[in-house]
């Protein structure tokens, strides 16, 4: 185990899957000469030479349509869209072929892309580039979808989707890079995606999360601790597949769930949870499911308003106060 | 993490238990299943199991103290682990009352008041559910959450309450007024277990419409399969006339799924399984002990389970397991020559089997010739709401072809 950065954590996973593997490449705007918009991968150039770190015009379709042209020809491509927000430039490159075409040619074709991006607010980037749009590529069938909350899952779940034959959108959350944690060291470290982590055990409530939002919950459950309130906390780490089963098992047990993530409340992974909690773990319930979620606006450039608007400790610790009735 | 065992609920009826016997200590390490503690509900005394490993951390009643059930008795965690009882939900000092000490009159619980005025009582779902496993009506239950909805919370409350002032039993049937007893007369305390069979009983008789039909069954063939097949077996796996019974009548339920069904008020439940309760007479009392899916165990396993099961109940250990779940019983009388007779129906089953003995009898053969043959009496009680004669009938025709062509129980 070494103690490393976020970024340093896919940064070596990126690194090791290369070694490993020939046919993986990477593409994407910057990501050589400059070494990465987040200089995840800065002095891959140099080390794997031109052939397999290929800057890409700024045209976002084009990244992910060569990708999948690669990815059917053979090779194992993780292509990098600078931000989540331009994803929507390639999205019918995205949903309606990438995450597709396995289906769509009766399973003879298998198309390995990784999509790399960044997601998430709190940079001041402005309402445009500071979005959490992961449930709209989660909504797909075909895509897998995860987001890591930790160095550890990052490196094992980026592995994972390199060496996954199924197209994975991989999202890095842009305030993640610098938050250090214990990372193993070994090459064939592999995180399943689909497989949600208890990552704090607890039995009053039931906190569910991920990505950025689960450094939020975890602290919360720090803050609640010293009122008495044994919060656990859950790790989706995958939206697609997503796996529920530690989250029923844990409301079995506490019977209150809060779910907690970056995105707008209306439509998104909060009402997917809760939906799903409600259909298998009804009669375990005491109190209704609540959400905590980024306030319904376009995020806003100014400092305050922008944190106003992203879902902070705060509000955790006051959801978990409301569904304990406290 | 540290967990709390409970006073487990052993019938739909049991209240509270006494602990007999903790056969673990503070400090024990205790596997899962690992029997650590003697229970004793009026029926029976009861092991009751850990239901995890970890180390027996506090006990919180003492061996002799009765307690409602739900109520925490133990808890079980990690050998190094902090216990914070009242986060636990621990928040009562366990009651003082030792074995035998009479409880003090107490006066009766104060009535709360109800969720709500009118309409819809709003429980969550938990506690609603809470209130069906123990019991509780929840109209007598206050609700602290949004609304005066009733919460989890709610309920463990009114646990607490009741724990501190026990509800009282409805009160009992008027009977004529006895005198002291005179002299000459010895005087005998009623058990808690007579106690429960005759409030089962009298409420059984009293609230469901009992109709009975009696078959007289040809025996010869059933008993002379059973020769064959305990010559076969050693001394100890002999199979009984109750278990030839046992799985007849499984045959016979599988067939008529409504005469294995409960009486639930507005509502009939067809159980799925065939668990049949077999009557075991003890000298406090009469306990029902299940073997359960007898309609899918070969009649060598049945015969098994009921030794093993009998055993269990005489030595007045048996467990929570071994009580619960029966959807269908079967009194035998037979083994003290009785003849005939009808039985009580179980509650909330539909039905009860009364075996008499299997007796020498003359027969008049097909040919008119008189002879000697083995016939049994048997009467099935049904309760009229589930069941009518025609379906009872039709019931004992499939048992009763069941023994006689005997073949059939070893299929």
């Amino acid at each position: 185990m070494a103690r490393m950065t976020f970024r340093e954590a896919i940064s070596q996973a990126l690194r090791e899957e290369m070694y490993r593997d020939e046919r993986v490449f990477i593409m994407g705007e910057e990501v050589g000469r400059w070494g990465g918009t987040y200089a995840v991968t800065r002095g891959f150039l140099d080390e794997f030479g031109e052939k397999r770190v290929r800057d890409t015009p700024i045209a976002e379709g084009v990244i992910v349509g060569a990708a999948a042209g690669a990815a059917i020809a053979g090779l194992r491509p993780v292509a990098e869209i600078m931000t989540i927000n331009f994803a929507f430039l390639a999205m019918d490159q995205i949903v309606n072929h990438v995450a597709k075409l396995h289906y769509m040619f009766d399973g003879q074709i298998t198309c390995p892309v990784v999509i790399r991006t960044v997601g998430g607010g709190g940079r001041q980037l402005g309402a445009s580039h500071s979005q959490s749009p992961d449930v709209v590529f989660a909504h797909f069938p075909g895509l897998k979808v995860v987001a890591p909350g930790t160095p550890a899952d990052a490196k094992g779940l980026l592995k994972a989707a390199i060496r996954e034959d199924d197209p994975v959108l991989f999202i890095e959350h842009a305030t993640l890079y610098q938050v250090r944690g214990e990372v193993p060291d070994d090459e064939d470290y592999l995180v399943p995606i689909g497989v949600s982590d208890v990552k704090r055990e607890g039995r009053d409530v039931t906190i569910v999360s991920y990505s950025k939002m689960l450094q939020i919950s975890l602290e919360a459950a720090e803050r609640l601790v010293q009122e008495g309130i044994e919060a656990e906390v859950i790790d989706l780490r995958s939206l697609r597949p997503l796996d529920t089963r530690p989250i029923i098992e844990s409301v079995q047990r506490t019977n209150r769930v809060v779910v907690v993530e970056e995105g707008w409340r209306s439509y998104g992974v909060g009402a997917e949870i809760a939906s799903r909690v409600m259909e298998l773990a009804f009669d375990s319930l005491d109190a209704p499911v609540r959400r905590v979620a980024q306030a319904e606006v376009p995020l806003p450039y100014n400092r305050r308003l922008e944190q106003m608007a992203l879902p902070q400790v705060d509000d955790v610790v006051r959801a978990v106060k409301d569904v304990l009735y406290l | 993490m540290a967990e709390v065992i409970t006073m487990p609920k052993l019938g739909f009826d049991m209240a509270e238990g006494t602990l007999i016997e903790w056969v673990k200590g503070e400090g024990d390490e205790v596997g899962e299943d690992d029997v650590i503690a003697i229970i004793e509900t009026d029926k029976a005394s009861v092991e009751v199991p850990a239901l995890r490993s970890g180390v027996l951390r506090a006990l919180l009643v003492k061996e002799g103290q009765t307690v409602p059930v739900g109520q925490p008795i133990a808890i079980i965690g990690a050998a190094d682990e902090e216990i914070d009882l009242e986060a636990l939900g621990v928040t009562e000092a366990a009651p003082e009352a030792e074995a035998g000490e009479v409880e003090e009159a107490v006066a009766p619980p104060p009535e709360a008041p109800p969720a709500v005025e009118r309409g819809r009582l709003a429980v969550s779902p938990v506690a609603r559910r809470m209130a069906e496993e123990l019991g509780i009506d929840l109209t007598r239950v206050r609700g602290t959450g949004p609304n005066g909805r009733i919460i989890k919370r709610d309920i463990e409350a009114y646990l607490r309450e009741m724990e501190k002032a026990p509800e009282k039993a409805p009160p009992p049937i008027p009977t004529p007024s006895h005198a002291p007893a005179p002299e000459g007369i010895q005087v005998e305390p009623m058990t808690p277990m007579r106690e429960t069979i005759g409030r089962r009983m009298v409420e059984s008789k009293q609230q469901a419409p009992h109709f009975y039909i009696t078959y007289e069954i040809d025996m010869e063939a059933a008993m002379a399969l059973r020769q064959e097949l305990n010559a076969l077996l050693p001394e100890d796996e002999r199979i009984s006339v109750n278990d030839l019974v046992i799985k007849a009548a499984a045959i016979a339920l599988r067939e008529f799924p409504r005469l294995n069904a409960s009486f639930a008020g507005d509502e009939i439940h067809i159980h799925e399984q065939v668990n049949i309760g077999i009557a075991v007479a003890r000298e406090v009392g009469l306990v029902t002990a299940v073997i359960r899916d007898c309609d899918r165990k070969p009649l060598a396993q049945i015969a098994r389970e009921a030794r093993e099961l009998v055993r269990r109940v005489r030595e007045g250990r048996m467990r929570p397991d071994d009580m619960v779940g029966s959807t269908f019983t079967i009194s035998n009388l037979g083994m003290f020559g009785v003849e005939e007779f009808a039985a009580i129906i179980n509650p909330p089953q539909a039905a009860i089997l009364a075996v008499g003995a299997v007796r020498r009898v003359p027969v008049v053969t097909e040919d008119g010739e008189l002879a000697v043959g083995a016939r049994m009496k048997v009467t099935i009680s049904a309760d009229h709401r589930v069941t009518d004669g025609a379906e009872a009938a039709r019931f004992m025709q499939a048992f009763k072809r069941a023994l006689e062509e005997p073949l059939r129980l070893v299929l």
